[in-house]
């Protein structure tokens, strides 16, 4: 582990050089720690691959104050690799037909997998939140199998429709809002994954668990699905 | 009851303090671009320090009073008028129902803050009224969007206070070229010591592409040994080198985190100096230290104090 400094307000906490799942759950067991901190010295928590974010408000911490806080309460942490069991695994429902998953035909040209194969493959996999980030509730989940491995889209869209499922790299994500974005879309689910009235605005947390769960045309429109553009 | 909008400018939105304690799911902070402009503006009217301001972009704006209350007009000089008549900005005035107030263009700074006794009374979402448009949160319906024709700005009556004015030395000017402190951090290790060289002899030139997302800087290229790095959190006035070498300043609706390597941030009140420059503007920096920073934001803090203006008439 080591502290650098990330400006006025905010220093960053480095558990790894490579993305794992040890460094991972060493980042999901400080953000659990530090969550518990007093109210109104860390005033946020990022929390992502292998690095915690610590902003605090520096009217009441100097940075050698927060850094000498952050590696007492950090320098015992215990992890468990297998955190699997704290929490409960989000199942996302997920439409994988080619009127909503226009890029099937580019994963495919790119893995050399039949759609079959890609649904099958993208389903079993249990997959690690490992950061939230992008846009609010933009889940990065990882790691996929292999052969499910695809480059990103040389030119980005510039409208996603919500809840389109999508995979770049050896990770996969879902867009819970329109937005631009460059993920090859395999999928759309019908699941709300924004509410910002409820709380939390999202279900998913860095360090959670998620799978997915393939549905037809049929419940995909019975669960609120919708077809249009963006 | 409270304020018409006429029209709406080129980009007027609703800010508090930000939003804060949300950025693990991705939600950012928003706020002031100007934090320094946005204190004064609700200390001048004895509001509670994170009370909701307008941020009016470039002017444009105009709205028409229904009620009785008192204004402080802070930051960029956008030619500010009560009913025609040009109006002194860092300081309250009085503004009665049927007045129209106006901002025209830049004169000096690009932002200037408006606030009115007791704050806008709008709805807060994840404890703020912050406008992110990017999210879709905030505002005057907790949807995100800049203020239109028609809106209406809520607050309430106020009776007349003494007039309250920001002292001539403690209003920035502007137009000099800007020097801000970097703080030195996150991968600076990955830069050479001939690259920091360049960096810190360089002058910038800020870009058009500038917005409250992040102020784009054209100059010397500068690389890092390594392109790209985990995305890992991104604080507040981190300074980025994307692939081009061409430094980034992410403001305060920046994405939570990215890929790309960065030198370290500048200071919230170097961002609230920066945030007053557009388009040609020159830029340079010098290494700060953290603790300077922090006291820098302090004195501020201390200094507002000094300057208790609570006594109404």
């Amino acid at each position: 582990m080591h502290i650098e400094i990330a400006g006025e307000s905010a220093v960053i906490v480095y558990f790894a050089q490579e993305i794992s799942p040890l460094g991972a759950s060493q980042v999901s067991a400080a953000f659990k720690r530090l969550e518990a901190a007093p109210h109104g010295i860390i005033t946020d928590l990022i929390p992502s691959y292998t690095s915690l974010l610590v902003a605090y408000d520096s009217s009441l911490m100097s940075s050698l104050d927060i850094t000498r806080y952050l590696r007492q309460q950090l320098s015992d942490l215990v992890v468990d690799v297998d955190d699997s069991a704290d929490s409960s695994v989000v199942y996302v429902p997920v439409y994988y037909g080619e009127e909503v998953g226009v890029d099937l035909i580019e994963v495919s040209h790119q893995t050399g997998l039949d759609v079959n194969s890609i649904i099958t493959t993208h389903t079993t996999t249990e997959y690690r939140v490992y950061a939230i980030g992008f846009a609010p509730g933009f889940a990065y989940l990882g790691l996929t199998e292999p052969q499910l491995k695809v480059s990103r889209r040389s030119t980005p869209r510039l409208k996603v429709p919500r809840g389109s499922v999508a995979l770049a790299d050896n990770q996969t994500a879902i867009y819970p809002s329109v937005s631009p974005g460059g993920w090859q879309i395999i999928g759309r689910t019908p699941m709300t994954l924004v509410d910002w009235s409820s709380s939390p605005i999202t279900p998913f947390h860095v360090g959670g668990r998620v799978r997915f769960r393939a549905i037809d045309r049929q419940e995909y429109l019975d669960l609120g699905g919708e077809f249009d553009g963006v | 009851m409270g304020f018409k909008v006429i029209n709406p400018g080129l980009l007027t939105t609703i800010q508090d303090n930000g939003r804060f304690g949300h950025q693990h799911m991705g939600v950012t902070t928003g706020g002031p671009l100007d934090e320094y402009s946005f204190t004064w503006a609700n200390h001048l009217l004895g509001n509670t320090t994170g009370a909701a301001v307008l941020e009016i972009t470039f002017g444009g704006l105009e709205i028409l009073a229904q009620i009785n209350t008192n204004i402080a007009v802070t930051g960029a000089d956008l030619g500010a008028t009560i009913n025609g008549e040009r109006i002194e900005h860092w300081r309250t005035h009085r503004v009665k129902a049927g007045d129209r107030l106006k901002f025209h263009s830049p004169e000096t700074g690009l932002r200037a803050y408006l606030a009115v006794s007791g704050g806008f009374e709008t709805p807060q979402l994840l404890g703020s009224c912050s406008t992110v448009m990017r999210e879709g949160i905030g505002g005057l319906v907790s949807d995100g969007t800049k203020l239109k024709p028609e809106d209406w700005l809520p607050c309430a009556e106020a009776p007349p206070q003494q007039v309250n004015a920001v002292s001539a030395e403690d209003i920035p000017d502007y137009r000099k070229n800007l020097e801000l402190g970097l703080i030195e951090g996150y991968q600076i290790a990955d830069f050479s010591s001939e690259q920091l060289r360049r960096f810190f002899s360089s002058e910038y030139q800020i870009t058009p592409d500038i917005d409250r997302m992040g102020y784009r800087l054209k100059g010397e290229a500068i690389s890092a040994s390594r392109s790209g790095i985990i995305s890992e959190g991104i604080a507040a006035g981190a300074v980025q080198i994307p692939a081009d070498g061409q430094p980034i300043v992410l403001m305060c609706d920046r994405q939570t985190i990215g890929g790309y390597p960065k030198l370290g941030c500048i200071s919230r009140l170097g961002m609230a100096q920066l945030a007053q420059r557009g388009p040609g503007s020159r830029v340079r920096f010098y290494p700060m230290d953290v603790s300077m920073a922090q006291a820098q934001r302090l004195a501020f803090k201390r200094h507002l104090k000094l300057f208790d203006f609570q006594n109404f008439a």
